[in-house]
């Protein structure tokens, strides 16, 4: 399982890297394992302030769908548009090319606080 | 949870497992995709042995299977098999099942979903009133489907049995890897054609077999493929699954199970269910396509262009071969016209979808 170092993870199996106050957002290795061959990502919040934990998009996989939760609060910039072409990235590359919105959150201490990689890497076991 | 006599096979190549049925099966090894292609394009085998096997035997045993399903047993010879179910006492589905005729009149196999298996045999036992010998074979027979257009031509050195002669929905009983009396049947549940073979789990017989299958194949791109993409291949064709599609409140009629329930024979609820064709079923299993970007799941609503609720999504998924999203619903007799525009229920939002008919994929 593929876990980078550099970056910062939630209970959702989502990724968070920081650059300044602006994030970009993503669903881990471990994730798109677990919901399997994406099919498209919807996110129909861009724009939008959201709170952590609220919903900001949904994903869709061949036999499931998930919710896809903000890891801290912020608003939603933008989305991966390459992913309307290439959803399948989000398997192939899940912490490169198939990252999902970036968004300037309201506190950079709250990116702090997240999980790290080890923390991360106990959760899933 | 129970093992299949392949759970450790499966373990051993990575595949991702999960509870179904009370077993531990595999749902994919790959991925749902490139899985569902390879049985499409090649072949694939699927490890099935969670499946229940009835064996009812003896002087009485066709009586008891005419009077507990819907299709016409009679009209099986030897080595034919035949699409049926179980109708419960108020009109709806215990189960479907697949009755294999062995000596007409004397022997017969029937292949009950995994998940009834208890309460299918319950019902066999209340309902065996006349003493025909019924053997409840399901823990000690494994089961595999080889699928695929390249799996019968894959599968035929390792078994005399003819596998091209074989036609659909007929079987035969002979010699495969070097085990005996394996039960061939053309059969499946991936429209994609090929065998499943039923053979008893006894000493190795089970590795055996499954190593000879991949030996054989897997150089020509067969793949051992999940219970993931075992729904996807199913609900391209439109293939009704247990649970989902059917049940016990709903209809063969009302499900389009009409073609395997004959009335020129008695059995549970034939009144009831001749009501239902005569009156015309209220609602109607129905296929549909996605016109709105959006997947159907089971149990999503279904409503018309003024929000009313008109029915119920029962399967869906994308379709790996189709590139489209697919779904099975029930939706009342009104709306279940071919061309039909209706609205899913996709969370907050009303998706745009047409009713189309099936199977999606030919």
């Amino acid at each position: 399982m593929n876990i980078p170092a550099n970056l910062k993870y939630t209970k959702e199996h989502e990724w968070i890297s920081l650059d300044g106050d602006i994030a970009t957002i993503g669903i881990t290795d471990f994730a798109q394992k677990e919901l399997g061959d994406i099919v498209f990502v919807e996110v129909e919040t861009v724009g939008q302030q959201l709170g952590a934990q609220e919903v900001f998009g949904t994903v869709e996989a061949v036999k499931t769908v998930s919710d896809l939760y903000l890891p801290v609060a912020g608003t939603i910039l933008e989305l991966n548009a390459d992913l309307a072409a290439e959803p399948e990235a989000v398997n192939s590359d899940p912490y490169g090319n198939g990252w999902m919105v970036k968004v300037k959150v309201d506190s950079i201490a709250d990116v702090e606080a997240l999980l790290d990689a080890e923390a991360y890497q106990n959760l899933i076991g | 949870m129970k093992n299949t006599p392949f759970t450790a096979k499966h373990i051993a190549l990575g595949a991702k497992m999960a509870e179904f049925a009370g077993y531990n099966m595999p749902i994919s090894y790959s991925s749902i995709n490139d899985e569902h292609a390879t049985v499409r394009n090649v072949a694939g085998v699927f490890d099935v042995s969670h499946m229940g096997e009835f064996i009812i035997s003896g002087p009485n045993a066709l009586d008891l299977i005419q009077r507990i399903t819907t299709n016409d047993a009679a009209k099986l010879t030897e080595g034919k098999a035949q699409y049926s179910c179980f109708p419960n006492e108020q009109g709806g589905i215990i189960d479907d099942l697949i009755v294999y005729c062995f000596v007409p009149n004397e022997k017969y196999m029937l292949v009950v979903n995994a998940s009834n298996i208890e309460k299918d045999w319950n019902w066999v036992v209340k309902n065996n009133t006349n003493n025909a010998t019924i053997e409840n074979i399901s823990e000690k027979t494994a089961l595999l489907a080889i699928q695929g257009p390249k799996a019968t031509e894959l599968m035929q050195s390792l078994t005399d049995v003819e596998l091209a002669n074989l036609k659909y929905y007929t079987f035969a009983v002979g010699t495969f890897a070097g085990v005996e009396n394996v039960i061939i049947s053309a059969t499946g549940y991936t429209g994609s054609g090929g065998v499943e073979i039923y053979f008893e789990d006894k000493g190795d017989d089970a590795a055996k077999i499954w190593d000879a299958i991949m030996e054989t194949g897997a150089p020509k791109g067969l793949k051992p493929i999940g219970l993931g993409a075992r729904d996807t291949l199913r609900l391209e064709k439109g293939f009704c699954l247990y649970g989902n599609d059917i049940d016990d409140t709903t209809s063969p009629i009302e499900a389009g199970l009409g073609w395997i329930t004959k009335f020129t024979k008695d059995f549970t609820a034939k009144d009831i269910i001749a009501g239902v064709k005569e009156a015309g079923a209220k609602r109607k299993l129905v296929g549909l396509e996605m016109v709105d970007k959006g997947i159907p799941r089971h149990g999503y609503d279904i409503k018309d262009a003024a929000g009313n609720v008109i029915g119920v999504v029962t399967s869906g998924t994308q379709g790996p071969s189709l590139g489209k999203a697919i779904g099975i619903a029930y939706v009342a007799k009104e709306n279940a016209a071919e061309g039909t525009e209706v609205f899913v229920a996709v969370r907050d939002k009303a998706l745009k979808a047409t009713v189309v008919k099936m199977p999606f994929l030919n």
